[in-house]
């Protein structure tokens, strides 16, 4: 199989690590710009969004000209997928042109675990459905690492709809790695009590209270009301219980991080004097989102 | 007159006690007579030297897709796969287009299996019309055309009240109510079992309870209809247990097990291949260890395949949007000699049972026996070849097997039906 990024769970300590110190070298200092390299002149990266998306596409297609390639950009409306072509015919279709990588978000969980198994071009998953979202992992990590330092023998809460998010699986087994304690919380209907079993470290709670005191981070989860296709929760009073408010957040740490995927839902899932206080890394998590991928494009496509 | 003598071989007849090394004589489709050293003069041989002899093998559930679906399954190349794994008779199920819910589409599919089919195929009628599950198909009529008994496959009953108006109008008619037992509801969409695997892959789940809240309700009604009620595929720990409770109890209630179910979790699945992909879904260890326990006391009556035959491009898709449903007619004896009888869950008579009087008595059919005046339907297989499964010489349509390239020990040598050697295995 062709050395792509499909998901966090089978990278080791070491994979994860070197990722996270190379993103730091294309950190742009305060202030500044980020840097051009050009690692990657001559190269083509293909931008293939199943599912809609502007903050990771726009990421990867900033981190892929940053490091001098070429990326064109594809999204479903539009284009043949939305004339009936099967995925692996587009994605044949696709191949053909000898892109050197494909970056790829899909609304179907495996969908590129399963396109790796027929396509010799390595693929990065940029979201597969409700599984994984391997960049937005390590782009939070290196957003922790770079306020608290370290990642070992944290504690850091993920709060939200966790059955449906790819980016709580993907947070849980990067940060399980590093011996970090999770602690998930979210109404019972959104957190499977399987999830304890998904990796060392992990522990549920169904109260926010319980969930956040003592901890160095938290991970707030959008409500995805669009992946719910039925009433798992009673929408009128999930701020209420699982809502981050300004009261929660005096129980953690006092250095404590607040984070968020993005896009933020002020009043659904998170109060707005916490969003934008300065607890919240929510703007870093962006910005790092581009040196992570950076990163990523160049291990994913140095040969 | 045609004669066949099948010469030294062990027979096993589980209907008549029967376990020996001899020979069967057979005439004009039927068996003549079972000795030691029976004559062969002007007759045709067969040497089952080091085989084992049974009574052929009857799956009482297949998909043959035909009508309808005939890119991926006729009658014809469904029974070449059948007579492939040693079946001699097969029967389908009515989900075809249209759906098998009159006597005509009965008679088309007697007719077609008659001038086409290499073994006996036997069909199974809807219970409701277009298997919708709302109004009572044609069931009588159908019986009269030649189906052995109804089911919706693929689709549950899900209204209570139809299905115990069913359930009464089959029992005046003696006919085996064959359940597809899944509650639509508690299954939702779900792509596999539910539980620690489908979290960490992030599919859909369906849950155990989906399968035992219908065996429940169905257990239930068929204490109050007094019908021969049969489980298809069972595959939860818990059903199991309450189809055995529902025996106790004096029930006329049986269920049959696939292979795949006693054979695979849900941690075996390669992750999102949909070879893996079925209804019922793969389930947990305990529950594999539930059917192996269930075929080996009794609560569990016949194996069968649940033979669902899909195209390429069908299953060719992301996990989520793959139709559910895997051939298995061709590893059916290799599975079960290699995880009942090998591992000594299982002796081999009561192997046997499970695939031939079991299931000739559940459906009243005058096979799965060798008793003298039987038809000459004959299973030979045997304990020790070791063979490669390579489901591109595949006599079926599809392709869609997790088993490709899995290496079996014992297996299907040939299949006699009515006298005639259908199929035997090269070399």
């Amino acid at each position: 199989m062709s050395r792509g990024l499909l998901d966090i769970e089978s990278l080791t300590r070491q994979d994860v690590e070197a990722i996270l110190t190379r993103a730091k070298d294309f950190q742009p200092a305060p202030r500044e710009s980020f840097k051009r390299f050009d690692t990657l002149r001559g190269r083509t990266i293909v931008n293939l969004f199943f599912e809609a998306s502007t903050r990771t596409r726009t990421s990867f297609e900033i981190a892929a000209k940053r490091l001098g390639a070429d990326i064109v950009s594809i999204t479903a409306a539009g284009s043949s997928v939305s004339k009936g072509e099967s995925l692996v015919d587009t994605l044949n279709t696709l191949g053909a042109m000898r892109p050197d990588a494909i970056v790829m978000r899909h609304s179907a969980s495996g969908a590129p675990h399963f396109l790796s198994r027929y396509l010799p071009i390595p693929i990065v998953n940029a979201g597969d459905g409700t599984h994984e979202h391997p960049t937005q992992a390590l782009l939070d990590a290196r957003t922790i690492l770079d306020r608290l330092g370290t990642l070992d023998g944290l504690r850091i809460a993920i709060i939200g709809d966790i059955a449906h998010s790819r980016v709580a699986r993907s947070n849980i087994f990067l940060l399980s790695k590093f011996g970090v304690q999770v602690v998930l919380c979210g109404p019972a209907t959104l957190l499977p009590c399987e999830m304890e079993k998904i990796a060392p470290g992990v522990s549920l709670a169904y109260d926010m209270e319980r969930a956040i005191r003592g901890v160095d981070v938290i991970m707030m989860l959008r409500v995805q009301l669009e992946r719910q296709h039925e009433a798992a929760f009673p929408a009128n009073e999930y701020f209420q219980f699982f809502g981050l408010r300004p009261e929660h957040v005096e129980l953690a740490k006092p250095n404590v991080v607040v984070m968020h995927p993005g896009p933020i839902n002020r009043g659904r899932e998170i109060s707005s004097e916490v969003a934008d206080s300065q607890r919240s890394a929510i703007l870093n998590q962006v910005e790092n989102g581009i040196a992570v991928r950076m990163a990523v494009l160049e291990r994913v496509l140095a040969a | 007159m045609s004669r066949l003598v099948i010469k030294n071989g062990r027979v096993i007849d589980p209907a008549t006690d029967l376990d020996r090394v001899c020979d069967i004589g057979i005439e004009d489709a039927v068996i003549r007579e079972i000795g030691v050293d029976l004559s062969a003069t002007g007759s045709e041989v067969f040497d089952a030297t080091e085989s084992i002899v049974a009574p052929g093998f009857i799956d009482m559930h297949v998909h043959l897709r035909e009508p309808g679906f005939e890119h991926a399954e006729t009658i014809e190349s469904g029974s070449r796969a059948a007579a492939a794994g040693g079946f001699t008779s097969i029967c389908c199920m009515p989900n075809t287009q249209p759906v098998n819910d009159s006597p005509t589409v009965t008679s088309y599919i007697v007719d077609r299996a008659r001038r086409s089919a290499l073994v006996n195929v036997f069909p199974i009628g809807a219970i409701t019309k277009n298997s919708a599950g709302e109004e009572l198909a044609a069931i009588a009529s159908m019986k009269q055309a030649g189906i052995v008994a109804i089911s919706d496959d693929g689709k549950p009953v899900m209204n209570a009240r139809v299905a115990r108006r069913a359930m009464e109008y089959a029992a005046a008619l003696d006919l085996p109510f064959i359940e597809h037992c899944e509650d639509l509801h508690l299954s939702g969409d779900g792509d596999m079992h539910e539980g620690l695997q489908s979290t960490r892959l992030g599919l859909r789940g369906i849950p155990r309870s989906s399968e035992d809240v219908m065996v429940a309700r169905d257990l239930i009604l068929a204490d109050l209809t007094r019908v021969r009620y049969h489980v298809a595929h069972i595959s939860s720990r818990n059903s199991v247990q309450m189809v055995a409770f529902a025996k106790q109890r004096g029930l006329r209630v049986t269920s049959e097990a696939t292979p795949h179910h006693f054979a695979i979790s849900d941690c075996e699945i390669r992750p999102y291949d949909s070879n893996y992909k079925m209804k019922p879904p793969l389930r947990e260890h305990s529950d594999v260890e539930g059917v192996v326990q269930g075929l080996a006391d009794g609560a569990i009556d016949a194996i069968a395949t649940d033979h669902a035959p899909h195209a390429g491009a069908e299953k060719m898709r992301e996990f989520e949007r793959c139709p559910f449903g895997i051939i298995g007619l061709e590893t059916a004896i290799g599975l079960a000699l290699e995880r009942l009888y090998r591992p000594g869950k299982i002796t081999l008579p009561h192997l046997i049972r499970l695939f031939t009087a079991n299931p000739a008595r559940i459906l009243s059919l005058d096979r799965g026996t060798l008793r003298v005046g039987a038809p000459a339907d004959v299973t030979v297989f045997d304990l020790d070849r070791e063979w490669t499964y390579d489901v591109n010489r595949s006599l079926s349509k599809s392709r869609n097997t997790p088993f490709q390239n899995h290496q079996f020990k014992g297996g299907p040598v040939a299949a006699i039906v009515a006298g005639q050697i259908v199929w035997r295995v090269d070399n």
